[in-house]
């Protein structure tokens, strides 16, 4: 896939005739992110040559061009979650409107309130941050989650207690793709009178959400999640009634002092366009990359035994397959697909050798989770792109079967857990 | 369109063409720096290609670099690594630094009335601390573009036991900096006052010393800074530094400076150029003349179609004196009259001729119309 | 990421495949553990001359964990007990450029290759034992 000589129409472009192997490699990871959608870009550049003010600057025309551009790209954010654009802040990502909305409540509430809630399955960021404030005395219970990867409602009722100040659960997974209840969650939340945050990096933009009629009082976005630039991101902290916070980043006071520092018009006025993309297209979309995840996922079940699905069928977001394949290793398996650009566990995590934590969270073996890859099917993946990468995969799963130990002692019979595995 | 002349670069500088043409290949790239495939690994060396620019330009070391959110974070984020040390900073910092101190109960050094940070002062509180403490000054100040003496406070700041952070944000590109003969343990840059994207900064360290990350998860930048690289805004800092270590355009700003304050001199109207007589940056120039705000003098220029500011960017859309004039020992009026001119590569000398016709225009109005602008602001 | 010797092994394995456990003459391997994402099984077919006649290997693992251990049955081939003993995890390790992260593959493949003879020594030894 080479996005530069794409254009809009791609979303819908069909397989060239006579031509069956698309372009390599092919890009199969829009968890880990996603290319800018060459329609931001486009949106994007004036602002980074003619316009280039700072849109702090209150006194002069270059000031005025750039601080218009933001605040059309805050509106546009507003509209894709049904907010006000008084309630977005904007960020430089996900990791940090995660990291501002967990510490910033925490912080403002400690007075009163010391448990916050979250869920083993979160993002680094969301759990990194609860273990800072574990270190500053706060106290966090992190929740499991069902073997479908969704938390079970009593249980977040029951922890909730007189002394928690939030609950932090993401809308979307990103490696396994399951969507959790937000309504339920959040009329929860809002009839216990404790404010309710969810990291929705994997959710704007793939699922409608209405941070009213879900009761969500803070909840975070991504811009290269969304076909956006990286770099940016937002928190959208609900008014009324009033979520206050204490501010991670002290300086000029912009965005209402809850974030200071020179604001990146170009990348505010990516992420708005994004995401007015985006709410147009959503539905249609959502079709089709259902319709080539089942073509995906059939095609690899009819030819292979043995894979299964992580992760609740049903409640998951199209665009999102993340299969264990029996007896064939992860990262091996990715050195035999090098066309096909795919994720073994989360990005931020693959360089390390350990299984995924979400995967374990769900009570899949260790060695079963060592077998995983995340598929990630986004705007610009076409059918002619998937028909490839299934035929490699399978390919390359026969192959390593063939040199599995594993593989063998299974066809053979012998149970693997039977056997006294050394320690190494 | 006419866009003017723009003369308010310690605001915001123009992308440079070399950072939109990184930039533009990069936003093309598709992968997450983190990951292992080939799309990630392109990501990931526009990343590594770009540290080693960066570093270059201050003459550090490529792993000492993490990468920010911008100047502001950075700043931050060299505060939130004091571990409980009393902090002390100069009373002329950027708001960025400034706000953070005062939360965490800061001591204030004391600037002399040519902007420059009382080092004797300094020393002084260094001595009454309880602890060793960790010092926050500037390079270069965003508002009079005044030249602080960083290395001789690091000398004695290092050996009374202290750690030392600079702001640098205004110093790269315009003055050489190397972090090494400066002798401090952090440095603040930021791209887009050198001609990089908004939006993207480091937090530069003297040598391995310990980071306590604002923005935690995910493991990047050596788990100092969370969250998925800027790809492209890195990229564009990355061929912004390269180009700004040239310094190549100095000695014409400076030329081209001097000649402006010259002929402001030149009107035999009482006026003041602050901190004339220490080191200055090349391309500043702050005075206050006369009665005028500088809201007005600003507005007035704006409508003349040049582009200046009064104070630093950040709190130029709130009415109230800057700060750092004040520090300086002048009154409020002096302070609220105070004007900055900034200049960059693209300012010409034709630039500075219609800045004068525009403020001899603005100096000539009727002091009635004046007096009217005046009593609309205070009223807004 | 990998060196050119790492991806050669991987594409072309050499000697994959297994002999029968209780054959004449062969040793059988096991060694990682599935929880680990790493499991070998190395063979070796010891001939009348007691030196190993040929070798074969199935791995479950990355694919340094497939080049050490294919890499490993090349070079068993022809030894003696002894000498095929004597192959360190660091000969392993450097004729495949490993990175510091894989080491472990190498130090899998030496014990594979050890936990073989062991195995064809016992077997060995008990069929004497039989025969006396």
């Amino acid at each position: 896939m080479n996005i530069a000589n794409q254009n809009q129409k791609t979303a819908t472009k069909d397989a060239l005739p006579g031509a069956n192997v698309p372009k390599l490699p092919i890009y199969l990871d829009y968890q880990a992110t996603t290319p800018c959608d060459p329609r931001v870009v486009e949106v994007m550049l004036p602002y980074f040559t003619e316009k280039f003010g700072n849109p702090h600057s209150r006194n002069h025309q270059y000031g005025w061009d750039a601080e218009a551009g933001v605040e059309k790209a805050r509106a546009q954010v507003a509209s894709i979650i049904k907010a006000d654009e008084k309630e977005i802040i904007f960020t430089s990502g996900a990791t940090e409107s995660n990291n501002l909305a967990i510490k910033g409540v925490a912080h403002f509430y400690k007075d009163r309130k010391n448990h916050i809630i979250t869920t083993v399955t979160e993002h680094k960021c969301v759990l990194d941050s609860c273990r800072h404030l574990e270190l500053e005395g706060f106290e966090v219970s992190y929740l499991p989650v069902q073997q479908n990867g969704l938390i079970d409602i009593e249980v977040l009722r029951k922890a909730i207690t007189p002394k928690t100040a939030i609950v932090s659960i993401m809308a979307v997974n990103n490696e396994i793709g399951v969507i959790q209840p937000l309504a339920e969650i959040g009329n929860i939340c809002r009839a216990a009178g404790v404010f309710f945050h969810t990291d929705a990096a994997q959710a704007v933009g793939k699922i409608p959400i209405d941070v009213d009629a879900m009761n969500i009082d803070l909840l975070s976005i991504s811009g290269h999640k969304i076909y956006g630039p990286k770099g940016i991101g937002a928190l959208y902290v609900r008014r009324k009634p009033r979520v206050r916070l204490e501010a991670l980043i002290h300086g000029g006071g912009q965005e209402r002092g809850f974030r200071s520092g020179t604001l990146p018009t170009p990348l505010c006025v990516g992420l708005g366009e994004a995401c007015a993309i985006a709410e147009k297209e959503m539905g249609a979309e959502a079709e089709r990359l259902k319709k080539l995840s089942k073509r995906f996922y059939d095609g690899i079940t009819a030819k292979l035994s043995e894979v299964y699905l992580n992760g609740d069928a049903e409640h998951r977001i199209p665009g999102n397959l993340n299969l264990s394949f029996a007896h064939v290793e992860g990262e091996g398996l990715m050195m035999g697909i090098k066309d096909l650009c795919v994720s073994s566990g989360s990005a931020c995590t693959s360089a390390s050798l350990e299984p995924s934590y979400v995967l374990r969270a769900l009570g899949v073996e260790v060695e079963m989770a060592h077998t995983s890859l995340r598929i990630g099917i986004g705007r610009f993946t076409t059918e002619q792109e998937v028909d490839y990468a299934v035929e490699h995969l399978v390919q390359a799963v026969l192959r390593l079967r063939e040199m599995s130990p594993l593989w063998e002692m299974a066809q053979a019979g012998i149970d693997i857990k039977s056997i006294q595995w050394a320690e190494h | 369109m006419n866009r003017g002349i723009y003369m308010d670069w310690n605001a915001t500088a123009p992308l440079r063409p070399s950072a939109l043409a990184a930039m533009s290949a990069a936003l093309q790239e598709v992968g997450n720096p983190s990951s292992v495939h080939a799309f990630g690994r392109r990501a990931r060396a526009w990343v590594d290609h770009a540290r080693e620019a960066v570093t270059a330009l201050v003459g550090a070391k490529a792993p000492l670099v993490t990468f920010t959110s911008g100047g502001t974070e950075a700043n931050n984020l060299a505060l939130n690594t004091r571990f409980n040390r009393p902090l002390i900073v100069s009373a002329i910092e950027h708001e960025s630094v400034l706000r953070p101190a005062r939360l965490a109960g800061a001591q204030i050094a004391r600037v002399g009335r040519n902007g420059e940070i009382d080092v004797a002062h300094l020393s002084h509180l260094l001595d009454k601390a309880a602890a060793p403490a960790f010092v926050s000054v500037m390079l270069a100040n965003n508002e009079t573009g005044v030249i602080q003496p960083v290395a001789e406070i690091a000398q004695i700041a290092k050996s009374k036991g202290a750690v030392v952070h600079c702001d640098a944000t205004q110093a790269i590109g315009r003055l050489a900096v190397d972090i090494n003969e400066l002798g401090v343990d952090y440095l603040t840059l930021s791209a887009h006052k050198i001609g990089g994207p908004q939006g993207i900064g480091a937090l530069i360290l003297g040598g391995e010393l310990p980071v306590e990350p604002l923005v935690q998860g995910g493991g990047q930048e050596r788990n100092r800074r969370g969250g998925t690289e800027n790809v492209a805004a890195i990229a564009g800092f990355g061929a912004a530094a390269q180009e700004a270590a040239t310094l190549a355009d100095t000695d014409r700003i400076a030329a081209l400076r001097d000649l402006l304050e010259e002929k402001l001199i030149g009107f035999g109207l009482p006026l003041t150029i602050f901190g004339r007589s220490a080191a200055r940056l090349a391309n500043t120039t702050c005075f206050a003349s006369g009665t005028k705000t500088a809201e007005t003098l600003v507005m007035a220029l704006d409508l003349a179609g040049i582009a200046i500011s009064a104070g630093s960017a950040c709190s130029s859309g709130k009415v109230r004196p800057s700060h750092v004039i004040s520090a300086m020992g002048f009154d409020a009026a002096t302070a609220g009259s105070a004007i900055r001119v900034s200049l960059g590569w693209q300012n010409s000398q034709a630039d500075i001729d219609q800045f004068i016709a525009a403020w001899s225009r603005v100096q000539r109005a009727g002091l009635a119309r004046s007096d009217a602008a005046d009593a609309r602001i205070s009223a807004a | 990421m990998y060196s050119d010797k790492v991806v050669d092994h991987y594409e072309n394995p050499r000697n994959v495949g297994g002999f029968g456990k209780e054959e004449a003459g062969v040793g059988t391997g096991l060694v990682g553990a599935p929880a680990c994402g790493d499991v070998m099984k190395l063979q070796i077919k010891v001939g009348a001359d007691g030196r190993i006649e040929d070798a074969r290997f199935k791995t479950f693992g990355c694919g340094s964990a497939i080049a050490s251990s294919s890499l490993a049955t090349e070079w068993v081939k022809g030894k003696t007990l002894d000498e095929a003993e004597t192959i360190k995890n660091t000969e392993i390790a450097q004729h495949l450029s490993l990175p510091p992260v894989k080491i472990h593959c190498s130090v899998l493949a030496e014990d594979a290759i050890k936990a073989a003879i062991k195995d064809y020594r016992e077997k060995a030894g008990s069929a004497d034992k039989a025969a006396e």
